[in-house]
């Protein structure tokens, strides 16, 4: 039995418009997927009007398509190249401006007041990957006071997926395709001959409350909640890819000396694609800018890839100048070191990395050659 | 430092007390914070992020007496683009500073042992606020040595020091140079050869290190010749560094984040990473 607390309710697909006006009347600035350049990225949305409709992707390793089903359905793909990272741990931040009065210099902190931003379409995969980043930037030693603020403006209306996508392995990495946690709201669509709907699910006192301000919305009935049981047990089983996790830490640490690297980054072009699709990595560099006249200076951090030299250069030189080790630090770091950092995985399974890396290299068969080759360590 | 209280992202304003050349390509600038009285306590072992105006900031060891705080004392070597325009500061100009951040050098636990202090070129500037902590409290530690190992006899760092560490304190100084020049007449050679002649007693010392990486790979194995256990050696690291904070991922060396596990950690956690290429 499903608890009683949760009762999930039925919103008409023809008034997902209601839902987000009542979202936009509180305050929240709705984004969603668009298609855009023929892929589905994450941006501002007015009505249901701006989402997908009709539209899936198909996505192998180095390959991304988006094509017209004939379908009514909004949310019918998986993920894009965005991930909300990028309206959580931005891409480019002014951290603050300097001024000089000719002797001295004084520190002007960025004035930084995020608006409320409604995140439609949250995917399982995409809500563990902001529970991840949570980790790090508001349960760590120290706080990251521009996440946290931006998080603490966030509502997250989160999407089951009820197809699974080529590249997908959620399912091995224990993320998905269920949303079970970390969300306001928890959208599931069906349609079937008669009715599109979606069974929403509240998860925070804040959503019930929202709910509340909706015209009222029907109990999903016993047959309704197995539909939507039934319909993700199916995607869970249909898996583009999978991993096996089994001591997966000590199966990176076992091949750290691996040839494999070696073979890798014959393949690899250094091309960071991999780190800004990944929703969880989090590196940034500073970059400190002057205006022409050296009277004003200004601190970005921007996002930052491992996979460059620069990253890891100090007096000397780069302490990991060849190509192999920069891969290996990568998927090392994701599937072995962020348990000891973090006692979990960096890996959501969204499969991102292998449809955006231009020669498709998939993470998921690298393991699956690392279980086969002999241990050197 | 009362920005940990604040914003660790944001620079503190400080201003040159002093500037002066060590040696010729290395110099120590004293710090003062510009305005506000600041809690300016440190461990031995922490760094700061200094900032210059319009050039950059970068990551930089604190050199001073954690046990006489009014002052920031950093020594550094003119390498890159903000150290060298971190040398042509004057007395009264502004600096920006962040932290103290890292894990610290085991001074208490240090306590009641022997201590072994080994360090390469700059290494001894890290090293220092050791030295000076174990002055301030000479009486709660057995034998102390220190082993420094540096280029020629001109780059010995705080040479008018040393002396005294040896005469005042009976902290026994041996310094070795790899070239010998002018009237030397002391030691030649890497500095990892001094550990074999070195009086301690392996079973009740502890051992702290900081050099090139090379050098403290060496350094260990000579430590390890003499019985000390790996759980009794230290070593502070290098990496790059951005934010100090665990955050922006540039300094990790396995799963550790050097600006916050370390940079000085302890021989047998890091054991694994030590001897493996390009970590």
């Amino acid at each position: 039995m499903e608890t009683k607390s949760k009762k999930q309710r039925i919103l008409p697909a023809g008034e997902f418009n209601v839902f987000l006006r009542v979202l936009q009347d509180a305050g929240y600035e709705t984004i969603g997927p668009t298609v855009q350049d023929r892929t589905i990225v994450y941006d501002t949305i007015v009505s249901s009007s701006d989402l997908p409709a009709g539209w899936t992707d198909e996505q192998a390793a180095g390959s991304y398509e988006i094509r017209k089903t004939g379908k009514s359905l909004l949310f019918d793909f998986n993920v894009g190249p965005h991930a909300w990272k990028k309206y959580l741990h931005r891409a480019d931040l002014l951290l603050w401006r300097a001024k000089t009065n000719g002797s001295g210099f004084s520190i002007q902190e960025e004035d930084d007041s995020p608006s409320k931003k409604a995140f439609i379409g949250v995917r399982a995969c995409e809500v563990a990957a902001i529970q991840k980043q949570d980790k790090i930037f508001l349960k760590s030693q120290f706080t990251d006071s521009a996440y946290q603020k931006r998080r603490a403006n966030t509502l997250i209306v989160a999407v089951n997926c009820t197809k699974a996508g080529g590249n997908c392995f959620c399912a091995s990495m224990n993320t998905g395709p269920s949303v079970l946690s970390g969300f306001d709201f928890a959208l599931t669509e069906i349609l079937d001959d008669k009715r599109h709907f979606f069974v929403v699910e509240h998860g925070s006192k804040l959503a019930e409350e929202l709910l509340n301000k909706m015209p009222k919305l029907e109990e999903a009935s016993a047959k309704e909640c197995a539909l939507v049981r039934e319909k993700m047990n199916e995607v869970s089983e249909n898996m583009g890819k999978e991993v096996d996790t089994k001591d997966i830490k000590q199966l990176f640490y076992d091949h750290y000396d691996d040839h494999i690297w070696d073979e890798i980054a014959t393949r690899c072009m250094n091309c960071a694609n991999c780190t800004m699709v990944c929703p969880t990595c989090f590196c940034t560099t500073m970059e400190d800018v002057t205006n022409l006249t050296g009277t004003e200076a200004e601190r970005w951090r921007r996002w930052d890839s491992c996979f460059t030299m620069d990253f890891s250069y100090i007096h000397g030189g780069s302490v990991r100048p060849s190509d192999s080790t920069r891969y290996r630090h990568w998927i090392t770091h994701k599937f072995a070191a962020w348990h000891d950092q973090f006692e979990e995985s960096g890996c959501v399974g969204c499969g991102r990395c292998i449809t955006w890396c231009p020669v498709g290299i998939d993470v998921t068969k690298e393991i699956k050659n690392l279980r086969k080759s002999k241990a050197t360590v | 430092m009362s920005n940990h209280n604040g914003n660790p992202m944001l620079p503190e304003s400080f201003s040159v007390k002093r500037i002066k050349n060590e040696t010729d390509d290395t110099f120590t600038v004293e710090l003062q914070p510009s305005k506000k009285v600041l809690d300016l306590s440190f461990e031995a072992g922490q760094f700061n992020m200094l900032y210059i105006f319009g050039v950059g900031e970068i990551p930089i060891s604190i050199s001073g007496d954690p046990c006489s705080t009014d002052s920031l004392v950093h020594t550094t070597r003119v390498v890159g683009t903000v150290t060298k325009a971190m040398r042509k500061l004057h007395v009264g100009d502004l600096i920006g500073v962040r932290g103290p951040f890292g894990n610290p050098w085991p001074v208490e636990e240090a306590k009641g042992k022997d201590v072994v202090l080994i360090a390469g070129g700059i290494g001894l500037a890290p090293i220092r606020p050791v030295i000076n902590y174990i002055i301030s409290n000479r009486n709660k530690f057995e034998n102390v040595v220190v082993l420094y190992g540096t280029r020629t006899p001109k780059d010995i760092l705080y040479a008018k020091e040393i002396k005294f560490w040896e005469k005042k304190h009976r902290i026994q100084t041996f310094v070795t140079v790899d070239r010998a020049i002018g009237e030397w007449e002391g030691n030649v050679g890497v500095v990892t050869k001094l550990v074999a002649r070195t009086p301690f007693d392996p079973k009740n010392a502890i051992a702290m290190a900081c050099g090139p990486e090379v050098m403290m790979r060496f350094t260990v194995r000579e430590l390890q010749k003499r019985g000390i256990a790996n759980s009794s050696i230290y070593v502070s690291t290098e990496r790059n560094m951005k934010c100090g904070i665990g955050h922006c991922g540039h300094c990790q060396f396995g799963a550790e984040f050097v600006c916050k596990d370390g940079p000085v950690f302890r021989y047998d956690k890091i054991a694994h990473l030590f001897d493996v290429w390009e970590v």
